[in-house]
């Protein structure tokens, strides 16, 4: 599929890091003129995804994360997040409501949001090598200004 | 640090900002330190100064009322804007927890 524009984003798996990066696609995303509901939709689910990644891929280290945006034909934002860390060894029960293996704190609600929120996501892991979370939202363009 | 004030036995918590994984452990230590302080009957959380949230703050609802629950009390969520509105109603915190 043509791709319009794109980025490409690297950060250490520090938790002041989500923050950064949910305003970083924010910023990407701006240029889709989404609606504020496109925008806060986007923003969680990259927030679930790099939170995945500092929780559950990177528990007692400070690894990679990899962020990258791409702008499809018809107004399609896709989003990838990879890091190389210890990966889900069972990624259909990880995908489960509820399901979370990082205890109280944790609502084990990431996937189920990401899923509902975006139009389309694929989750590629193998244990020891790490994950990568694609997926898409196709933008309304609403928000244009007439 | 979280500013909150105790009338009639109801707490009113009132959190701002951004709840995520970075925020929620020190949100989640503050309101269970102000429930433990106040032991009330009722703890409400005003959310009307939260400008995100993300499924960090489901657990953050659900440890207050684990909290309140232990003292037979319950949680009201106030002022819930539109974006956190969207992640409590995905978790179905409203069957839990009362929004008003």
């Amino acid at each position: 599929m043509k791709t319009e524009n794109f980025m490409r984003l690297e950060f250490p798996s520090h938790s002041a890091n989500e923050s950064f990066a949910r305003q970083a696609i924010a910023c990407f995303a701006a240029q889709l003129d989404p609606t504020l509901d496109e925008l806060g939709d986007i923003k969680t689910a990259v927030s679930e995804a790099v939170t995945n990644c500092i929780v559950h891929a990177y528990p007692d280290c400070i690894g990679i994360v990899t962020m990258k945006a791409k702008i499809l034909k018809d107004n399609v934002l896709q989003i990838t997040v990879r890091d190389h860390g210890c990966g889900i060894p069972d990624v259909e029960k990880a995908r489960q409501p509820m399901y979370t293996t990082g205890g109280s704190e944790r609502s084990g609600m990431g996937f189920t949001i990401m899923e509902s929120f975006m139009s389309d996501l694929k989750i590629i892991s193998k244990p020891g090598l790490g994950t990568t979370i694609q997926m898409k939202r196709k933008l309304s363009r609403k928000g244009v200004r007439p | 640090m979280l500013t909150s004030f105790l009338q009639d036995k109801q707490l009113t918590i009132a959190l701002d900002g951004e709840i995520d994984h970075h925020s929620a452990q020190r949100i989640m230590q503050q309101i269970g330190g102000k429930i433990d302080q106040f032991l009330p009957a009722s703890c409400i959380l005003d959310f009307e100064r939260v400008s995100f949230m993300d499924s960090s703050g489901i657990a953050v609802v659900l440890n207050a009322r684990r909290r309140m629950n232990e003292l037979g009390g319950s949680v009201i969520l106030l002022n819930v804007q539109p974006q956190p509105m969207k992640i409590l109603c995905s978790a179905g915190i409203e069957q839990i927890a009362k929004i008003s």
